[in-house]
């Protein structure tokens, strides 16, 4: 990565997630690439999932950025060419989303099944006698679970390959 | 390959078809928020809708840049006669036996033609599919766990399921009805077509049914619901698309 693409990711780094404000989009894994038409960068995002709202909020959130940061005409665009997964988070992005309360995804090999989603630490007190109630939650990337140990429903970030 | 006319063709209609089906069903689906027989099944559907709007909307985007209308205007402004989805998806949502129903044969189908297609040699399809397998794996799963559930709680919960997959099926069959371009399809490498996805699905759903000691019924036994992909539907789908589209007919050039 060239100087100029390094500091791209690092304003970006800046630029946190609309409804899970302790992390950054670059964290999330969804800046997939930076190019360069002559001294604008173009900066492509991926989706976490097809039908999230809040994408054309990054995507507007992310140009905005740019032009606070100097960039007369930066472009900024989604596609599917890089398709996200839950493993593109980063280990800083892990932590930012414990931070918030979410326990984080656990890494997976490509599949999904039942009782990995059964098997998450539970973000309050650590422990792993937890249940889930429901894959499905309040956003489209959480599930819904209940520690058996200290007692609390808490949500999790769910694993997607 | 170099893709011919009737390529390019049959493209197009595999992908209306497709964003249809997603479009009328992740309809469908939403008319549970608020209504769900309990709290975490009203948001499960609610989120499967927004994930086949999103689906959808994906779809009829690669249909813009073959050179069709913008999405909205495909989307709110057809007649049921030139909406291609099948029959299945555009049923009332009827008692939540149908819903499960209906939701384990179509998302059985859907993970199985995205698998198919992550292989496609139209490079924005298989992008798509490999993007919707993760999601498509949690709809699936749901249906699965609550086919399990209730052939595991009382009597009435399982013989309603049975009879919900008994009236079922033959809508779901229509799942499957051949469009015009199947040997076009094939030959450019675009998709193995309709017969290979239905009986890769029956086996699938066969299967899964069978170990909660459901039965499936013979296929030769039922009439399939056809003419969908054609455009002809039952009574219930252009009240949907009337209600669907609204709001954009208050004033379709509003800016959002």
């Amino acid at each position: 990565m060239d100087n100029r693409t390094a500091d791209i990711y690092q304003i970006l780094d800046t630029v946190m997630d609309p409804e899970i404000p302790t992390i950054s989009l670059v964290d999330l894994g969804l800046v997939t690439d930076v190019e360069w038409e002559n001294d604008n960068p173009h900066v492509k995002l991926t989706p976490t999932f097809s039908g999230c709202p809040a994408l054309r909020i990054m995507e507007q959130m992310v140009h905005e950025k740019l032009i606070e940061s100097g960039f007369e005409s930066p472009r900024v665009s989604t596609s599917f060419e890089v398709a996200w997964n839950t493993n593109m988070i980063s280990e800083k992005g892990l932590v930012a989303l414990k931070k918030h309360g979410l326990a984080p995804p656990p890494k997976h090999a490509g599949y999904i099944e039942l009782d990995v989603l059964s098997d998450i630490a539970c973000p309050l007190c650590d422990s792993r006698n937890t249940t889930m109630q429901t894959p499905f939650g309040p956003t489209l990337c959480r599930s819904m679970h209940y520690c058996k140990n200290c007692h609390n429903a808490f949500e999790a970030f769910k694993p997607v390959t | 390959m170099e893709l011919t006319e009737r390529h390019v063709e049959g493209l197009k209609e595999l992908l209306y078809k497709m964003a249809d089906d997603l479009l009328i069903l992740g309809h469908r689906n939403s008319e549970w928020t608020g209504l769900g027989p309990v709290l975490e099944e009203d948001i499960a559907f609610s989120s499967m809708a927004q994930d086949k709007l999103g689906q959808s909307l994906a779809l009829f985007e690669l249909l813009h840049e073959l050179g069709e209308n913008v999405p909205d205007i495909v989307a709110f402004t057809r007649n049921d006669n030139q909406f291609h989805n099948c029959h299945l998806v555009e049923m009332p949502i009827g008692e939540y036996d149908f819903s499960l129903a209906r939701h384990f044969f179509f998302d059985h189908a859907d993970a199985i033609r995205f698998a198919m297609l992550e292989n496609s040699s139209f490079e924005g399809l298989s992008m798509i599919s490999r993007k919707f397998r993760g999601e498509i794996k949690y709809h699936t799963m749901h249906a699965d766990v609550w086919m399990k559930q209730l052939s595991q709680g009382t009597e009435e919960s399982k013989a309603r399921m049975q009879s919900a997959i008994n009236a079922t099926f033959p809508l779901a069959l229509g799942i499957f009805e051949e469009g015009g371009y199947e040997a076009e399809l094939k030959e450019a490498g675009i998709f193995e077509g309709e017969t290979a996805l239905k009986n890769q699905w029956l086996e699938k759903v066969t299967t899964e049914l069978q170990k909660h000691g459901y039965t499936l019924p013979g296929i030769n036994d039922v009439t399939p619901a056809l003419g969908g992909r054609k455009g002809f539907h039952t009574e219930h789908l252009q009240p949907l698309l009337n209600e669907m589209s609204e709001v954009f007919q208050i004033d379709p050039g509003a800016d959002w």
